[in-house]
């Protein structure tokens, strides 16, 4: 049974329709790669999936209807999001902002700061004061600490320098290799999706056109619904 | 000059020591009855300062708590100095003047009434929050006005100031001494609720509910926790006012108290720790240095209140230490 089931999944911003039917399914431990060319509904999808929208059709996390749940049950569930533009607590610290979310489970105050070292180094320093490239690894570090099953990762190296992107990637190898935790991908490198991920999901204006593994994703297919 | 936020703290516990003493030694009761006053004013803020300042809602409300306190304990003083029965459904009792089962019930009450509002007023937010703790403050207002049985708009006086064992709660000096210890204790449980989970949750609340949801916290039990803590905390504050007065009056649950805590809280800094202190003695200093020369000290209150929104956001706390206040 797939970790999280998505089938035909339909969302509303108000009056006009975003997700006109999207299909994906990740398994435990599975990287998958929600690709699309801008305003095509990946961002609307991840808030559908954790409830910050309401939405119709089959949602389900190991097996149970997450319809049922407000956002923060969701969370606790085992569904941990890195929003785009990474938002975190900018008044509290960074300890803080990690202590804040903690769940019981492997991943720690430790532990993150094992996996971002520059974390540890910045413990005590506000959020706000952050770089762009910390601001994200304490992002991710904040959705891992509450000990997830399912990561979502949502333009997670977006206007960052070439190199904190790949510590980035670095860390979501390591998450891969390292952890069991099943980890949902948005991104704009084709590149690094490619050689991280499991399987790739292709949205077109809301609705799902390609799913497979990664490595039968065709150059013809990218280029046509990606654009690259 | 940067002060640091923990000298700030010592300094104005010292201060507070130090001035009743100093009037202690000049025999000058009414000083003593001032920072008393200044004192539980601070406690109240400090019960406000949970929600307003780490959960950042504006409750327009909070003298509900303060009134329900002050009624608290001049109900069941009045029964017990009286030797009439006070009925509570199938629960009867002579009251007590026994001041720690008095905080007790005022805190008790307070909170059941805070979890009351809170769970319809919580629904809200923004302006709606404001007009329905308001509006909570107005209905039990009107309603103590209209209570007849315990003084209405006149409302009760108690003879003698309850009993605490081991002092004399009429010696000006040794019922400071109590509001002090109650406020350093409310402060010490204060400092220990900000660094805490639960503080740290509350405050992620304030800055995005959306955000805190998706990492897995509950704004709506969350925000009730501390409006509920926040109400028993005013709600002791208010039994202590009572009796500093030995007179409770509707004018405890008014708007204008519930506006006044709010003030205090913005001059001394929203969502620290010694801002509703540090609020409380100016006030009660403006209020009785400004309130002898003139009864329009309030347009002066104004002009500090305008400069401390316009130039100092973070207070007076933030001023000394040159950090901002919470964003509420």
């Amino acid at each position: 049974m797939s970790l999280l089931q998505v089938q035909n999944l339909c969302a509303h911003y108000g009056s006009s329709q975003a997700l006109f039917g999207v299909d994906l399914a990740l398994s435990e431990g599975e990287v998958t790669a929600l690709m699309g060319r801008n305003g095509m509904g990946k961002s609307t999808t991840v808030k559908a999936i954790c409830r910050m929208i309401p939405s119709t059709g089959t949602l389900t996390l190991n097996g149970q209807d997450l319809h049922a749940w407000p956002s923060h049950k969701v969370a606790r569930a085992g569904v941990g999001l890195v929003p785009e533009g990474r938002r975190c607590f900018a008044d509290l610290t960074v300890t803080e902002n990690l202590i804040a979310a903690a769940r019981p489970g492997d991943w720690t105050l430790k532990t993150v700061s094992a996996l971002f070292p520059r974390l540890g180094e910045r413990a005590g320093q506000r959020a706000a004061s952050l770089s762009g490239g910390e601001q994200q690894m304490l992002a991710i570090g904040r959705a891992l600490m509450t000990n997830p099953r399912l990561l979502i990762l949502d333009e997670a190296t977006e206007g960052l320098a070439p190199l904190i992107r790949q510590e980035i990637w670095a860390a979501v190898r390591r998450l891969k290799t390292d952890t069991g935790v099943a980890i949902l991908l948005i991104d704009k490198s084709l590149k690094e999706l490619s050689s991280v991920s499991d399987h790739a999901v292709i949205l077109e204006r809301g609705k799902t056109v390609w799913s497979g593994p990664m490595d039968t994703l065709t150059r013809e297919t990218s280029e046509r619904f990606v654009g690259v | 000059m940067r002060v640091n936020e923990h000298a700030i703290t010592a300094a104005v516990i010292l201060g507070l020591i130090a001035l009743p003493v100093w009037a202690l030694i000049m025999d000058e009761p009414f000083t003593i009855t001032l920072v008393t006053r200044a004192v539980i004013l601070a406690l109240a803020a400090v019960g406000l300062n949970i929600v307003l300042g780490i959960g950042g809602l504006v409750s327009f409300g909070h003298a509900v708590f303060f009134g329900i306190g002050g009624y608290a304990m001049g109900i069941l003083a009045y029964h017990a100095q009286t030797y009439t029965t006070l009925e509570l459904g199938m629960l009867s009792t002579g009251g007590t003047k026994f001041m720690p089962v008095i905080w007790l019930v005022a805190m008790v009450v307070s909170a059941f009434v805070a979890g009351c509002i809170g769970l319809l007023s919580l629904r809200t937010s923004g302006v709606y929050f404001i007009m329905i703790t308001l509006a909570f403050g107005q209905m039990f207002y009107y309603f103590a006005i209209s209570w007849a049985q315990y003084g209405g708009e006149d409302g009760l006086s108690i003879y003698i100031r309850n009993d605490f064992p081991g002092l004399n709660t009429l010696v000006p000096i040794q019922f400071f001494a109590i509001c002090l210890a109650l406020l350093c204790l409310v402060l010490f449980l204060m400092a220990r609720l900000q660094s805490s989970v639960f503080g740290l949750a509350l405050n992620a609340t304030r800055q995005s509910a959306i955000r805190a949801e998706t990492v897995g916290l509950n704004p709506m039990r969350l925000r009730l926790l501390a409006f509920v803590l926040s109400g028993a905390v005013t709600g002791l504050a208010g039994a202590l006012f009572a009796d500093l007065n030995r007179f409770v009056s509707p004018t405890m649950f008014s708007w204008q108290l519930s506006g006044e805590l709010i003030v205090l809280i913005i001059i001394g800094g929203v969502g620290r720790l010694m801002g509703p202190v540090i609020g409380a003695c100016v006030f009660v200093t403006l209020e009785h240095v400004l309130g002898g020369l003139t009864e329009f000290w309030h347009i002066y209150l104004g002009v500090i209140l305008l400069c401390i929104v316009l130039f100092a956001r973070g207070g007076i706390v933030g001023l000394l230490t040159g950090k901002e206040g919470a964003h509420v």
